[in-house]
């Protein structure tokens, strides 16, 4: 099962090397891991999106625990929970279809940051599974370039309204 | 312990740095903050980058043990700390005397041990940039260090000396590095020594969780047949007594790791010897058929399960006591997980504990105990290595403390010297490291000089490492070093000759040094026994000598250690070695 983990740690350096090391020598494989500042000054939130059964899961977060910059960890599956990404696609774009794409670009609320003679840029963020989807309707027309930053996600509230 | 001279320059050197004003270097305020740390003693090798803690030294207010190699040095501290169970302190230098500590960080690493590592680096200035003599060290390292410091500035190091040690000695123990590169030792600062510690990512568990001991006594009043592992956590947590009392209170046999010899006396009457790989009949068994299984401060590895874990202990409840929250679950589902320090959790369930209904089990463990014994076929002709082990055991009446190093006569060490005392039998458990057996010695009798300490090792290893007479030598550290001398890389070729139909292949020592005139050219006395009767006399005589002695004893050399369960077999296939006859 794909599993979304919040790690509260040290804004230390070396802190991802001691993460990553961590779960490739326990041999936990990593879909994405992204790091960012977090509500705290000196800590860093880094999200770590992994696969894994319950056991697999269990030992991610005791191994992941014992590391001293590691502050907090939390299992986001375990809860409800915002998880999203952002894309950023350079597409082939003649002047001839450049109108096409931004029709096929709307309706995923993505938006075209920049355009080129030959190509245009479009950045989307959202769940991976609609970047998913708009990716392959751009696939057709020629991805020159494409940068994802992985999953980053929160908690949601205990009581709210989902938006 | 230090001498006197030493004791009052260390005081009088801490009474200096009381002046608040005053300014030290980064190297003095390491030194200071060691002395203030209670460190005695520390091993280490100089260079370049350490020339400003070098001289620091040069004062001669720490006792400093130069080793011959960096290897030799981190054993030696990993020796005194496994002695101790105080924090062993090594000092390299940056490049090769750091990667020259890998083996031995990895080696304390695994067998959970307290040890500080000072290595010091190129300038902030040259770091990245492939200097002379420049290793990322922490990088290296960080798989095999509980934790690490870079420090960048001088007013750091201690905070970084009083953290590292706490963490170094705390909850499930480890190495902990410290890399200072040589404009921080050199950049001066005022010293101030933290009172107290606090980390946010490091609060170790202790007490353990009360409704978690009523199930465990719950557990014990149930079962018919329990048994406890017993593993190198005993040791640690100095829980020896309460193992006792638990053990015998509710009625449950014991075997013990490799690492928790001594944890559970060898010479008790629930005691059923080591399992696993080439533990006893009865050890194995019991873990086979028990009901009910207390682990504590074991971690269920392979040389104890076999991987096989569909057949071990497959009728059992598990119960596992451990410190460390991530070995519980790790290898094995558990029933009741009881994490908190051995000690705290056996005091805590020795309130109350029921006695199990054992009293038919305990009956059959002392009959498999009685009808498969440890048994070697003993030779007047010549000398089994066995025997020897069992000569050294009688003839101190297992009042020492005894290192190995790793192969055949490690597993005969375990086998046939019955550990009383924890911290008596001193090994590279988790490692499985060669070398390490004499520069362990060597540790262990500098921090427990009132005791025997002999250092049983292979020709084999004993050739990785030997270069550590010198230190015994100089210093005379009256360790009594026992070569099992059987002209082959033993362990290796019991394997070949079991799994690879007697192809020898590189297992052949017998073009190796005369270590009798080994030892003597390093100024150490060396004996070589070839039968029983020489070796009852060399032994006596290295009893009787006051310091540092070699003995060769050379043993048959087609001698394999049994039983043994083959890699892939379960703990019920056993080969006990005597099938042929
Ligand atoms: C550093 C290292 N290299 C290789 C090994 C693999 N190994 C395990 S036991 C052994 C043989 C040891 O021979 P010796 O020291 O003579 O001891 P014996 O088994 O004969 O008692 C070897 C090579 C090891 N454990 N450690």
């Amino acid at each position: 099962m794909r599993h979304i983990i919040s790690v509260l740690v040290n804004d230390q350096p070396r802190v991802l090397a001691r993460v990553a090391n961590l779960l490739g020598r326990r041999n936990f494989n990593i879909e994405s891991i992204s790091v960012g500042e977090s509500e705290e000054p000196g800590l860093s939130r880094m999200v770590i999106v992994t696969n894994g059964d319950e056991r697999m899961m269990e030992q991610v977060s005791k191994q992941l625990h014992k590391l001293v910059d590691v502050i907090k960890v939390q299992d986001l599956s375990e809860h409800p929970s915002v998880a999203r990404e952002l894309l950023l696609v350079k597409v082939e774009a003649g002047p001839s279809v450049r109108h096409e794409i931004s029709g096929i670009v709307e309706p995923f609320r993505a938006s075209v940051v920049d355009v080129g003679p030959h190509s245009m840029m479009v950045q989307a963020t959202g769940e991976r599974s609609k970047l998913d989807a708009l990716l392959e309707l751009l696939r057709p027309y020629g991805i020159k370039e494409m940068a994802r930053t992985g999953v980053t996600a929160l908690s949601r509230s205990v009581a709210r309204a989902g938006v | 312990m230090p001498d006197t001279a030493t004791m009052e320059k260390m005081a009088e050197r801490l009474a200096e740095a009381k002046g608040e004003k005053k300014e030290f270097s980064g190297s003095e305020i390491l030194l200071l903050s060691l002395l203030k740390e209670g460190v005695e003693c520390v091993f280490g090798y100089p260079g370049g980058a350490v020339l400003p803690i070098y001289d620091s030294l040069y004062s001669g207010s720490l006792r400093h043990v130069l080793a011959r190699h960096e290897q030799g040095a981190i054993h030696a501290a990993d020796g005194y700390a496994r002695a101790t169970g105080r924090a062993g302190v090594v000092i390299a230098t940056s490049g090769p005397g750091a990667t020259n500590l890998v083996t031995g960080i990895a080696n304390a690493q695994m067998d959970s041990i307290p040890l500080v590592c000072i290595t010091g680096n190129v300038a902030q200035s040259l770091i990245g940039t492939d200097a002379f003599q420049e290793a990322d060290i922490m990088g290296i390292t960080m798989p095999i260090t509980k934790h690490s410091y870079f420090v960048s500035d001088v007013n750091d190091i201690p905070r970084v000396v009083k953290e590292a040690f706490h963490i170094a000695t705390t909850g499930r123990p480890g190495p902990v590095l410290i890399d200072i590169p040589k404009d921080v030792s050199n950049a001066k600062a005022p010293f101030h020594y933290p009172e107290t510690v606090s980390i946010r990512g490091y609060q170790p568990h202790c007490d353990p969780h009360p409704i978690q001991v009523q199930r465990l006594h719950q557990a014990v009043r149930e079962a018919k047949k329990p048994v406890i592992l017993a593993g190198g956590g005993v040791v640690t947590a100095g829980a020896e007594e309460e193992l006792i009392a638990f053990a015998e209170q509710a009625r449950i046999p014991v075997t013990t790791t490799l690492m928790g010899l001594g944890g559970f006396s060898g010479e008790h009457p629930l005691w059923l010897g080591m399992p696993g790989m080439h533990g006893t009949y009865a050890a194995n068994h019991a873990l086979l058929e028990c009901d009910l299984l207390i682990g504590i401060g074991a971690r269920f590895d392979d040389r104890v399960t076999m991987g096989r874990l569909d057949k071990f202990a497959t009728g059992a409840k598990i119960v596992h006591i451990d410190i460390d929250p991530a070995e519980i679950g790790k290898n094995v589902d558990t029933f009741i997980p009881i994490v908190g320090d051995v000690r705290k959790v056996l005091q805590a369930a020795n309130r109350g504990v029921p006695c199990s209904q054992s009293e038919e089990w305990l009956q059959q463990t002392a009959e498999w105990k009685k009808r498969y014994p440890l048994k070697f076929q003993d030779s007047e002709e010549s000398v089994k290595p066995q025997w020897v082990i069992r000569h050294l055991y009688e003839t101190t009446h297992g009042k020492a403390i005894v290192t190995t190093d790793v192969g055949q006569h490690q597993m005969w060490v375990a086998q046939y010297f019955q550990f009383a005392k924890p911290r008596s039998f001193i090994s590279s458990g988790g490692l499985g490291a060669m070398g390490f057996g004499f520069p362990s010695a060597l540790g262990a009798q500098l921090a427990r000089p009132d005791e025997t300490v002999i250092c049983v090792t292979g020709d084999g290893g004993f050739q990785m490492t030997n270069q550590e007479l010198a230190v015994a030598a100089l210093m005379n550290i009256p360790v009594k070093t026992v070569i099992i001398n059987n002209r082959c890389l033993g362990m290796v070729r019991q394997w070949q000759e079991v799994f690879y139909q007697e192809r020898y292949s590189e297992v052949d020592l017998t073009a190796s040094p005369d270590y009798v005139k080994l030892a003597e050219a390093y100024g150490v006395k060396g004996f070589r026994a070839k039968t029983k009767e020489e070796v009852v006399q060399v032994w006596k005589e290295a009893m009787s000598h006051p310091g540092p002695v070699v003995l060769d004893i050379w043993v048959t050399p087609e001698e394999n250690v049994y039983p043994m369960v083959a890699p892939g077999s379960g703990l019920d296939e056993m080969i006990m070695g005597d099938e042929k006859q």
